[in-house]
C-alpha cells in the first residue's frame, strides 16, 4: 500500500548533483575570511555548511557567495574540464 | 524561537544558478521551523524542488492544482484543529498563482479566517513557462506576452496591491519582505506563522532568467529595488501600516538599465517619459508608506 502512495521523501541532492553546472568556481581566502556567515545564509543552494566549507559536488558556480562577501575573500575561478 | 540553524530545504534542486525563489524557499522554512506544513501551487518552485519522487522539502509538502493551495491549506488547518495538532500550515505559491490564478481560493481562505499563513514569492511573471505577464509584472516591463517593440514599450498595468486587498479582508498580519534582507524575511515568517488567523507575506524574489541579470547578483537585485523605491519592505496589522523600511532614495534608473526586461527603456534612445511614469510609481510608494530618511538640514 504505501509503496503505491505518491509520496516523496527528501534525499541531499534528490535531483542529482548540480555541481556538474557549473562554469566557475568559488575559492575562498581563508586569510581575508572573518567567518560572518553571510555567504552562507545568501546561499540559494544551502550548499555552505556551519563551517562555511563550499559543498562543490552541488555547488552551482552563481557567485551570489562571492558578490556579496564584504571581505571580498571569495573569488569565482573558471573550470577547467 | 524556531531553530534558525536548521537547513530544511535541501542542495541539489533543479533552480537556476543564483535563484531568488529557491533563497526564498530555504529562508521561509527556516523562519517557519519543522512543525510546519508546505502546501504548494503550481509554479516554478513546484517544478524544480519536487520532480517526482525526489523532493528538496525535509518538512511534508503538498500540491494539488495551480489554483487551489489556499483551499488545500483550509482543509489541512481544519483538520489539524479537529484534531487538536499544533502543525503550521504555510502556503508557498508563486505570484502568477496568488495574483491571477489562485485568487478566488485566497479570498475564501481569508474570508473564513483559517490559521494559515499564505506566502508568495514574486519574481513578477510566470517564469516556469516561459516568462509571461502575470498581475505582479511592474509596468513597462517586457515579458513574452508583453514584448517591447515599436508598438509597445512592454506591460501597460501597473502591479496589483495585493497585500492592500487580503489586509481588506481582515487579516490579521501582512507584510512584504525581501530574499536581499533575510533576518527580516526569517522574523517576518516567524511572526506570521505564530499569529492567529490567516496571515500573508510577499516576498520579492529576483529571477536571473526572466528579469535578464547574472546568476551573482540576486541579492544587489533585491537592494536595488528597496533603495529606489519600487519594493517597500513593510508590515501591516490590522490594515494598519506598523513599520516600513525606510531608506535614501536613489532615482529608479541603474535599478531598470541593470535588467534585460526593461532595456528597451534605454536603447536604441531612452524613453524618458516612460522612466519618468515609472519614477512616479516609486515616489507613490515613498510617500504612501513614508519610507524617505529625511536628514537634518
Amino acid at each position: 500500500m504505501s509503496a503505491k502512495l505518491a509520496i516523496s521523501r527528501p534525499a541531499e541532492g534528490a535531483a542529482g548533483k548540480t555541481g556538474t553546472w557549473r562554469t566557475f568556481r568559488p575559492v575562498v581566502d581563508r586569510e581575508a575570511c572573518n567567518e560572518c556567515g553571510l555567504c552562507r545564509q545568501y546561499c540559494p543552494d544551502a550548499a555552505i555548511d556551519e563551517n562555511l566549507d563550499i559543498d562543490l559536488d552541488y555547488c552551482k558556480g552563481c557567485g551570489i557567495c562571492a558578490k556579496e562577501c564584504p571581505k571580498k575573500a571569495i573569488t569565482m575561478v573558471r573550470e577547467e574540464d | 524561537m524556531v531553530d534558525k540553524s536548521l537547513e530544511l530545504f535541501d542542495c541539489g534542486h533543479r533552480a537556476c544558478g543564483g535563484c531568488g525563489p529557491a533563497l526564498a524557499a530555504k529562508l521561509i522554512l527556516k523562519g517557519a521551523g519543522e512543525d510546519t506544513i508546505i502546501v504548494a501551487s503550481t509554479g516554478c518552485m513546484e517544478v524544480f524542488s519536487t520532480p517526482y519522487p525526489e523532493t528538496a522539502w525535509k518538512v511534508p509538502w503538498i500540491h494539488s492544482l495551480f489554483e487551489n493551495a489556499a483551499a488545500v491549506a483550509s482543509g489541512i488547518e481544519a483538520s489539524l484543529k479537529h484534531n487538536n495538532r499544533t502543525e503550521k500550515v504555510v502556503c508557498v505559491c508563486g505570484d502568477g498563482a496568488t495574483f491571477d490564478i489562485g485568487m478566488l481560493c485566497i479570498s475564501g481562505a481569508f474570508e473564513r479566517g483559517h490559521d494559515i499563513t499564505y506566502i508568495c514569492y514574486d519574481n513578477e511573471a510566470y517564469m516556469n513557462t516561459g516568462i509571461q505577464r502575470s498581475g505582479a509584472t511592474p509596468y513597462d516591463a517586457s515579458t513574452t506576452t508583453t514584448p517591447a517593440g515599436k508598438l509597445s514599450t512592454g506591460n501597460t498595468r501597473p502591479k496589483k496591491d495585493l497585500p492592500q486587498i487580503l489586509a481588506s479582508h481582515g487579516a490579521s498580519y501582512v507584510a512584504t519582505a525581501s530574499v536581499a534582507y533575510p533576518m527580516d524575511l526569517m522574523k517576518k515568517v516567524e511572526k506570521a506563522v505564530n499569529t492567529p488567523g490567516s496571515c500573508y507575506i510577499q516576498i520579492h524574489a529576483p529571477c536571473s532568467t526572466g528579469w535578464g541579470f547574472e546568476g551573482g547578483k540576486t541579492i544587489e537585485m533585491g537592494k536595488m529595488a528597496i533603495e529606489c523605491g519600487l519594493w517597500v519592505n513593510y508590515e501591516l496589522e490590522n490594515g494598519r501600516l506598523v513599520k516600513a523600511k525606510k531608506v535614501q532614495r536613489v532615482p529608479v534608473e541603474d535599478y531598470l538599465k541593470a535588467q534585460k526586461r526593461f532595456r528597451h527603456l534605454f536603447k536604441p534612445a531612452p524613453l524618458t517619459d516612460e522612466i519618468a511614469k515609472i519614477q512616479a510609481i516609486a515616489d507613490a510608494n515613498a510617500e504612501k508608506y513614508g519610507i524617505d530618511i529625511k536628514l537634518k538640514e
